[in-house]
């Protein structure tokens, strides 16, 4: 078993599904000789050729569009969208276009098409290149929106991304790109829309996904010290939402805790609350808190730290959450 | 100030307004008699098609209606020189080349009725769903042409694949119209544009979008542009053939610009009245076209007064088919919207299925 980091365990994920299916294609900014700014795709174009790994000219909305057109003929497009802030351009093939085809078609028009989009704050980065745009995306009836927090999802997620026959929105956090972990390419992945408990607990559960897992998992192990059992949910796919998970987790500790880098306001926290609310009314000890991004444009870098929910932040909403 | 259509700009055209034959160096066309005459049933139908869903939108049977009065040659022209191999990614306007690609002109009226977002297979036909968002579809397009070039599907003159995009005069200002330009130029993919400029984007002037005749702008590009006459059904199938061959044998994208004429109003909810004089829809009036083929036709003397109450009663007969099958469109389940959203209902839409469906079965039982 090796150690990888994200990024490579993504590149493996996207060589074995490329490997898998001659209809797999990757295009974007960047990606070919450079192998993307992140280096995800490094390699690829040299093992599967320009025509499969290809770098497009530089317009978002033409990746998506050409990507539909591509699918329409046949193929299983990857695109690769270079930051967070830069998909906007796109959004309107994504939204009105993407997401709206099988519905429109009656199903006779399939859009397999996977848009990877490197997403959240914390690398040092100019204005545009730290957002969390999953909601504007997982209010989209038709797309399925999904983030993966470590290396091991990373190199299965992509794959069932790309093997699905719908439009996914696959958010990679970018600056858990560099951390290691094991991964065996022979282990037997959980479904793709299926949330994780990575940490077992009795006391509250936190809520996460992306790169705010680990960030609840420091936060689990801290409270731990003071006696405080909380467990973490990777929640792993946000559209559709694995709401048995969620609610069978807090159903037993009576408290949860959304966190997310994105901004709160009808943030992916508003709705899971109003769901645990719907589901548990009567059961829960606490209403459900949120932590998360400000309410506000991302900051400039320097200042993300004080934006950007840690373990403190974490933990300060955790007591509230505790007293009540 | 250059105007933006010069008198002197060229223009191809096989066929005056007054049904004279002319010949084109590059375009010339032989056409046999049963192909002009044709050509004129087709003029004949499509403007039918377009003239009972009109009177259908007014009598309330459909919601809205993007007629296509006037642009019957730009349609008719460019659906005729497809070859059953290539596939066409229509605006909502493209009535004309759906009749071309053999789409029940009874599909086209669920969208406008309000009873289907799409109405049928694009595989079948190789003819995409209308596409509302302006311009969009010439990503699609360009898409679909990166993938015949990526099938090796492109080269052989007889076999050789391309794909056709429809758009307008108001499109051409759409960043995703010129990404596509942008796209099908560095990648030479087997693609024609076909700018029908109707001189109006509901209420806006071409003169609105272009400084420069549109044809002009694939040259910035990198590929050729050509205008033709868009009333004149021959040089637009000349154009169009020729521009689609050059497609399929690997030459890579041409821009065409059918210069026509929307001759009614931007949908049944426009009122043209209110930004443009009488005077210019009379002067286009004496271009139309189909009223130069039928001129055409006296003057070959390859038509009998036999032969156009056959059309005439063909007319008839498919207006009266359009009628019933729209009368006799019914509304969808209300279900519907649940099912087909993804592949496999998702549990959030399964359980919002459930509650649609107790929620109305409560209304059966009385609960309500």
């Amino acid at each position: 078993m090796a150690q990888l980091t994200m990024a490579k365990a993504l590149n493996d994920g996207l060589r074995a599904a490329m490997e898998r299916d001659p209809k797999v294609v990757l295009m974007g900014e960047d990606i070919g000789k450079l192998g993307g700014v992140f280096r995800v795709t490094d390699g690829l174009q040299k093992d599967f050729g320009e025509d499969r790994v290809f770098d497009t000219p530089l317009a978002e909305s033409g990746i998506v569009g050409t990507a539909i057109g591509l699918a329409m003929r046949g193929y299983r497009p990857v695109c690769e969208i270079q930051f967070d802030g830069f998909v906007f351009p796109a959004y309107d093939q994504i939204v009105s276009q993407l997401a709206k085809m099988h519905a429109r078609s009656r199903g006779t028009v399939k859009m397999p098409i996977v848009i990877r989009i490197p997403f959240g704050g914390g690398i040092g980065a100019v204005e545009h290149h730290s957002e969390s745009p999953e909601a504007y995306f997982c209010h989209t009836p038709g797309l399925k929106v999904v983030a993966c927090s470590n290396s091991l999802d990373a190199h299965f997620m992509i794959q069932q991304a790309i093997a699905l026959d719908d439009p996914v929105i696959f958010f990679e956090p970018k600056r858990r790109y560099w951390e290691k972990a094991d991964v065996d390419p022979t282990a037997t992945a959980d479904p793709l829309e299926q949330a994780r408990v990575v940490r077992d607990g009795t006391d509250l559960t936190l809520i996460a996904y992306g790169p705010m897992v680990k960030t609840c998992l420091d936060a689990a192990t801290a409270a731990e010290e003071d006696g405080r059992s909380l467990e973490v949910i990777d929640l792993r796919s946000l559209s559709p939402l694995d709401f048995p998970t969620v609610l069978s987790s807090v159903r037993r500790t009576r408290r949860a805790v959304v966190v997310h880098e994105a901004s709160s306001f009808v943030g992916l926290g508003a709705e899971i609350s109003a769901r645990l609310s719907e589901e548990l009314y009567y059961e829960m000890e606490a209403p459900v808190l949120r932590v998360t991004g400000y309410d506000t444009p991302y900051p400039p870098s320097r200042v993300e730290e004080e934006f950007l929910p840690d373990l403190d932040r974490v933990l300060h909403v955790v007591d509230r959450s505790l007293a009540y | 100030m250059t105007p933006a259509d010069p008198a002197d700009t060229p223009l191809v055209q096989l066929l005056t307004p007054e049904g004279e034959r002319r010949q084109h160096p590059d375009y010339d066309i032989d056409l046999t008699d049963d192909q002009y005459r044709d050509f004129y049933r087709d003029l004949v139908l499509t403007r039918r098609i377009d003239i009972e869903a009109t009177a259908l939108q007014r009598q309330g049977e459909l919601g809205i209606w993007a007629a296509l009065l006037g642009q019957e040659a730009a349609q008719v022209g460019s659906g005729r020189a497809l070859r059953p191999q290539d596939f066409a990614f229509p605006t909502y306007r493209e009535h004309g080349v759906a009749w071309c690609r053999e789409i029940d002109p009874i599909q086209l009226l669920g969208l406008f009725r309000g009873v289907s977002n799409g109405g049928w297979d694009p595989n079948e036909k190789k003819f995409a769903l209308y596409t509302i968002v302006i311009g969009s579809q010439t990503l699609h397009a360009t898409g679909y042409a990166m993938g015949i070039s990526k099938d090796g599907a492109v080269g052989d003159a007889e076999t050789g694949e391309a794909v056709i995009a429809y758009f307008g005069d108001g499109a051409s200002s759409q960043g995703d119209v010129n990404e596509a330009f942008v796209w099908a130029s560095v990648y030479n993919s087997p693609i024609v544009f076909f700018c029908q400029n109707n001189q109006w984007g509901i209420s806006t002037p071409t003169s609105t979008q272009s400084r420069i005749p549109l044809y002009k702008r694939a040259e910035g590009f990198g590929f050729p542009g050509v205008r033709v006459d868009g009333n004149d059904v021959l040089a637009t199938y000349a154009v169009t053939r020729a521009a689609l061959d050059a497609a399929r044998t690997g030459q890579g994208p041409t821009l065409i610009e059918a210069y026509t004429y929307r001759m009614g109003a931007h949908t049944t909810s426009d009122d043209p009245t209110r930004y443009r004089l009488a005077s210019e829809l009379e002067a286009w009036k004496l271009k139309d076209p189909l009223e130069r083929m039928k001129a055409f036709l006296y003057k070959q003397q390859i038509v009998d007064a036999a032969f156009f109450e056959k059309v005439e009663a063909d007319a008839d007969e498919l207006a009266a088919r359009i009628r019933k099958g729209c009368l006799e469109m019914a509304d969808p389940d209300p279900s519907v919207m649940f099912d087909q959203v993804y592949e496999e209902m998702t549990p959030l839409l399964r359980e919002q299925a459930a509650s649609f469906q107790s929620y109305h079965a409560g209304f059966a039982e009385g609960a309500h």
